[in-house]
């Protein structure tokens, strides 16, 4: 008896899950790269975001009818992979359908997931006619221009392949069973391959092997190129929409978050006791904090990881005030480029034995321009939209922090607000003393 | 104004007196002309209900909120701590606003800067004068009124106050019209995050403008909004569609003043 299939698979096997632990050993690194922030706090609230917005997808439907299609793959995805189990030790021992012990349950299973893979077929193929046939704006916006529009379609096809796939071998493997063949015994309800296994019925029995072997090897082979493609693509988010949504901000979204560098300066600079002419503390072997962000490296690891879980759908873009009167900022655009930037440090650590040397470049002006973020009203609707609690607009508070306290780069208009703040109280040349003359008026 | 108490916390001081809220004006409500009208309104109401408030009048400067907002960290805590220092001297407790910024920037971000204080929002305020008794609204000029309500981003979707305006109007019997995108998928103004205090970006519309538009497919008569920067932006686009003769922006503050001939 001849090993090789078995061999060929466990390596097979190994390779696929060695280059995806590989790639997320990378990607947890580079989410790591983020400065640190406490969120392990409420751990209930936060699995109950979890279950209701990563598993339960509640805020996906908002938007019905993707929502539903969203569903039908996202359950097909999760439920059909049940199958994948039975699929590797099959392919480890060289047993064929070796859960079919369980009659009538399996029967069930194999029968519904055919009923899935055909509901995904429909989903994927509405979701590829909408992006290229419908052109939905947030599809075609030029956010997508180039390879994310690719990667998009590509998830697509991908996914049609997969399906298919799955198809024919239960549908060779549905008419093998039919007529005895050896090594094929009754297995499964073929609901959906049944329509497709009478195609079959002429050939001579080595055939219909080779078409059920064919499709079972280029299934496996799929799902394994398919779970390495991810790193590479917008649809991690299948895996990190869980740790994203768990790590989500909980408090109101009008609270933004606190300087606190900023708090210890200005407590020292109101008390009347502090000594102004008191050395520095002794500690400052580190340097100093700067103020906002520049670069990847001073955004907050959540922030990183937002980045990584994006999967470019656009609903925050299209319900950006800002991005649907005409202005060039586009909050799904701030994700990609932060993903984007973060990628490149990453290969420049990776370049250069795990240090970061300066290329010259940062997220700041060389991907997102200061145009973009000042156009930002600050109204959290892209937060509010995204399915998955992506915060795009704390990034663009940081680097509105940067521009102004590090470069004293704020519009000119803004300056002469914030000199009003800062000398009369008010954002406009009003004397305080008149705060209360509507009074009399 | 006539016939009107404002006392300010330092004349409740003297006297002896602790007021039962803060009116936090704002700038706006301080300074800006329009805006002025709904402090006023406001005051009209609270002096209905026999309400005891005071004011800090010139003792109250900017929240910090717009610095804040435009990046600028260190003027914004500058301005709360100064104001947290007044309104503990004061010993405050509770704190009304009709300013869905400054609601938003005391409520949220003054704690952590030792400013600990109940805040409610001039909605939420005359919403409870109205369920203990202390003040009645009849339809009076608005029964039957088309009026639609524009979500202010601070009150809705970032304190998740919804419900409050919303109430208020139904109670002067007008029927209340929601627009396309309204509570969570509120449309902005445009005016928050120290917009209000630039030039917009290069673009092919002005979000206030988008944002009427909204309104205005709603046939209202009267477009209400909870916040006097939304006031300005909805007024101005209303004006820029030549429809001021027909639809007036309101505050739901002025709305319940009126509608009491107050």
């Amino acid at each position: 008896m001849s090993y090789i299939d078995n061999i060929l698979f466990v390596l097979l096997l190994a390779a696929g899950f060695g280059y995806f632990a590989f790639n997320v050993k990378k990607l947890v690194r580079n989410i790591k790269l983020g400065r640190d922030i406490d969120r392990s706090d409420n751990p209930g609230e936060r699995w109950g975001n979890m279950a209701l917005i990563a598993l339960g997808q509640s805020k996906m439907v908002k938007r019905p009818i993707a929502g539903i299609l969203h569903i039908i793959v996202y359950l097909g995805f999760i439920i059909i992979n049940i199958e994948l189990l039975e699929i590797i030790i099959d392919g480890i021992f060289g047993t064929h359908r070796l859960f079919g012990f369980m009659g009538g349950f399996y029967n069930f299973l194999i029968g519904s997931f055919e009923v899935l893979a055909v509901l995904v077929l429909v989903s994927v193929i509405a979701f590829l006619v909408r992006r290229n046939i419908i052109k939905l704006w947030r599809f075609v916006h030029s956010d997508l221009n180039g390879w994310p529009k690719s990667d998009a379609n590509y998830i697509l096809y991908f996914e049609i392949v997969l399906m298919t796939l799955f198809l024919i071998m239960n549908a060779a493997d549905n008419s093998l069973q039919l007529r005895g063949y050896e090594g094929y015994h009754t297995a499964g309800a073929y609901p959906v391959s049944g329509l497709i296994s009478p195609i079959f019925e002429n050939m001579p029995g080595a055939t219909v092997v080779a078409v059920e072997r064919m499709a079972w090897w280029l299934h496996i082979i799929g799902i394994l190129v398919f779970m390495n493609y991810l790193y590479y693509s917008k649809h991690l988010h299948i895996l990190l929409a869980f740790p994203n949504t768990y790590f989500a901000y909980l408090k109101p979204k009008g609270k933004f978050r606190n300087n606190e560098t900023v708090t210890r300066e200005v407590k020292l600079m109101m008390d009347p006791n502090a000594d102004p002419f008191a050395a520095q503390p002794a500690d400052t072997g580190a340097a100093p904090e700067k103020f906002g962000a520049k670069d990847v490296q001073d955004l907050h690891w959540v922030q990183l990881m937002n980045a990584y879980t994006c999967t470019e759908c656009g609903r925050c873009t299209s319900s950006c005030p800002a991005n649907i009167t005409g202005k060039k900022l586009s909050p799904r655009k701030i994700m990609m480029d932060t993903r984007d930037r973060l990628e490149e440090v990453g290969k420049n650590i990776d370049r250069n034995k795990g240090t970061f040397v300066d290329d010259g470049k940062t997220l700041l002006f060389d991907y997102i321009t200061p145009e973009e973020i000042w156009a930002c009203t600050t109204c959290n609707g892209c937060v509010e939209a995204c399915p998955v609690n992506i915060d795009p607009l704390s990034i663009i508070m940081d680097l509105r922090q940067y521009l102004v306290m590090e470069q004293s780069a704020a519009p000119m208009e803004l300056n002469n607000m914030m000199a009003n703040v800062e000398n009369n109280g008010a954002p406009w040349q009003y004397n305080q003393m008149d705060r209360l003359n509507w009074k009399d008026e | 104004m006539e016939n009107s108490k404002v006392p300010t916390m330092a004349e409740m001081m003297m006297q002896g007196q602790q007021p039962e809220v803060l009116f936090w004006v704002g700038c706006s409500g301080s300074f800006d002309d329009r805006a002025k009208r709904i402090t006023k309104a406001f005051v009209r109401l609270l002096n209905q209900a026999n309400v005891s408030f005071a004011v800090l009048g010139t003792e109250e400067s900017c929240t910090g909120d717009p610095a804040k907002r435009a990046g600028n960290e260190f003027l914004f805590q500058m301005q709360a701590m100064a104001n947290i220092e007044v309104m503990n001297a004061y010993e405050v407790k509770k704190i009304v606003t009709a300013c869905p910024h400054c609601f938003n920037t005391i409520k949220n971000e003054y704690p952590e800067l030792g400013g600990n204080y109940e805040v409610v929002h001039h909605t939420e305020f005359l919403k409870s004068l109205l369920d203990e008794g202390r003040l009645t609204i009849e339809g009076g000029q608005f029964k039957g009124k088309k009026i639609t309500f524009h979500d202010p981003c601070y009150l809705g979707r970032a304190n998740n106050i919804f419900e409050a305006p919303r109430d208020l109007i139904e109670k002067l019997d007008a029927e209340l019209v929601e627009m396309k995108r309204s509570r969570r998928n509120g449309l902005c103004c445009g005016a928050g995050g120290a917009q209000m205090f630039k030039e917009p970006e290069k673009g092919n519309k002005d979000v206030n403008v988008e944002r009427t538009e909204d309104a205005l497919e709603t046939q209202p008569e009267i477009i209400a909004a909870g916040c006097p920067f939304c006031n300005t932006m909805l007024t101005d686009g209303v004006k820029a569609k030549n429809r001021e003769h027909d639809v007036k922006v309101m505050d739901v503050a002025e709305l319940i003043a009126n509608a009491k001939d107050l």
